[in-house]
């Protein structure tokens, strides 16, 4: 009995290690966010995203330090940094979160899945979910996401002189370009 | 009985391998960020381009405009007659744009002595998160006084006496996101000096803010000028001359920065207000004003402020 349990328990370790060394990477992965007031338009991108998936489990991480968020006005960014997201005390947004729905990583496919998991910005963690397209080709996966946010849901609070100039909800973007790691 | 503890046991181990995956899945991130991460350069070491009088080491970025509006009423102890010194006014328009994220240039033009200026300034060394200390700027003004008759009406001023250039350092750093402290070694070269007085000047000027919410800050600014140097009283007959101290309170609403500030200077152009400041706030020559900036977008701003 004992040996059949340790012989299972080496059989997951396997697996699981196994699963940890072909993972999909990216460090330039792009989240994009918008917002569209008749006062403002608000734009700003960042190409460093480091994401992660885990093909044998769905889990799927992301890692953005704020910092990269690429304003078309600096003044903006500024005051991102400095009086929103206060990115000296929180430099970063995490996500951690599992991919279901239908997805077969082995065959070339584009795939529709429901994402779920726990974002962290400004020190605050919400659940979220959002649908994502995933193009699964040989090792690579291209993956699309688009989901909306609201600031007050992480403590962002914006000053009523500027409520008309940013939108209650704003738009996010998500495109990331995973290949697996040999 | 046994089956069935193995499989728990079995249930356990693996949805805690499942949770240790995923924590491990974000952890790898984690890691790989903060070993790749670059030096951040530090942003927002002050609110406005202007602490009171004094120019901070901020700067507008590549594309962008700054319109400064800069107000100063009377002294207050002028009294009730003159509701204080809000009878009175001097006042400096001013532009600043900068042509990269490091270079800037500005012009102004001032009420007292009909005075315009004009200025570049350039970011030597920006402080990091790891590596520099310190932020250092190099800044040089010129200013030309137009005013008709500024040591009465028999006295013919040359145009080239009437040009003063300013060399500034602006050493600059941000402790934490409340506190900024800049300390600025200046040097003034006056075309035209009453004798005694020195051509060349050297002073010190000091200023710092404290941040008391996101978007309001307290600052404070003194100038000191090195004793022997401007000792011949100042004409038409104000009281003797004096170092510049000035308060301020920033409150920044977006594109704009509103500065109410109280200062015993009068002048907003560096050879004046450091050279130049006649009253201390002991006699109550306060100067009650305000700076008002407004950024402008010219061009898009596509890139990391570099």
């Amino acid at each position: 009995m004992y040996l059949r349990f340790i012989y299972i328990l080496l059989m997951i370790t396997c697996f699981a290690v196994k699963g940890i060394c072909q993972n999909y990477m990216t460090k330039t992965g792009f989240i994009g966010f918008y917002s569209k007031t008749p006062l403002e338009d608000i734009k700003a991108e960042n190409n460093q995203v480091y994401a992660v998936l885990d093909p044998a489990s769905h889990h799927i991480a992301f890692a953005v330090l704020l910092k990269g968020f690429i304003f078309t006005k600096e003044l903006m960014q500024e005051h991102f940094n400095e009086n929103y997201v206060e990115s000296d005390k929180f430099p970063k947004a995490t996500f951690s979160g599992i991919c279901s729905g239908e997805l077969d990583l082995s065959k070339d496919g584009t795939y529709q899945v429901v994402i779920k998991g726990d974002l962290t910005l400004h020190g605050v963690t919400k659940p979220i979910e959002t649908t994502a397209q995933l193009d699964v080709k040989k090792d690579l996966i291209v993956g699309f996401s688009a989901f909306k946010l609201k600031p007050e849901d992480f403590n962002i609070t914006i000053p009523s002189i500027v409520r008309d100039k940013i939108t209650n909800e704003i738009s996010v973007k998500v495109k990331i370009d995973w290949v697996q790691t040999k | 009985m046994k089956t069935r503890k193995t499989f728990f046991s079995l249930v356990l181990i693996l949805s805690g391998f499942q949770l240790l995956a995923q924590d491990n899945l974000l952890k790898s991130l984690n890691d790989s960020m903060s070993a790749t991460s670059n030096n951040g350069f530090v942003t927002g070491t002050f609110k406005a381009l202007y602490i009171v009088n004094m120019k901070t080491i901020e700067a507008p970025a590549a594309g962008a405009l700054n319109v400064e509006i800069q107000h100063r009423f009377g002294t207050i102890n002028t009294g009730a007659y003159n509701l204080w010194g809000l009878d009175f006014a001097t006042l400096r328009l001013g532009l600043d744009y900068g042509i990269t994220d490091r270079f800037s240039v500005g012009i102004g033009r001032s009420s007292y002595l009909e005075t315009f200026d004009g200025y570049l300034k350039y970011k030597l060394l920006r402080q990091s998160e790891n590596s520099m200390p310190v932020s250092v700027g190099l800044l040089g003004t010129s200013s030309y006084f137009t005013n008709h008759a500024p040591l009465g009406d028999n006295a013919n001023i040359s145009s080239s006496s009437r040009f003063n250039y300013t060399l500034q350092m602006l050493i600059a750093r941000k402790f934490n996101s409340h506190f900024s402290f800049e300390l600025t070694p200046t040097f003034i070269h006056y075309n035209m000096v009453t004798s005694p007085d020195q051509n060349n000047v050297f002073a010190l000027c000091g200023g710092a803010r404290m941040k008391i919410s996101k978007r309001m800050a307290l600052t404070a600014e003194y100038d000191y000028l090195f004793p022997n140097q401007l000792v011949s009283p100042l004409f038409p007959p104000y009281p003797p001359r004096t170092n510049s101290l000035s308060l301020g309170w920033d409150i920044e609403t977006g594109g704009h920065v509103f500065q109410l500030v109280m200062t015993n200077s009068q002048s907003m152009v560096e050879s004046q207000y450091i050279g130049s400041t006649a009253g201390t706030w002991g006699k109550g020559y306060i100067y009650f004003g305000f700076n008002i900036s407004r950024n402008f977008n010219l061009k898009p701003h596509n890139k990391p402020k570099a």
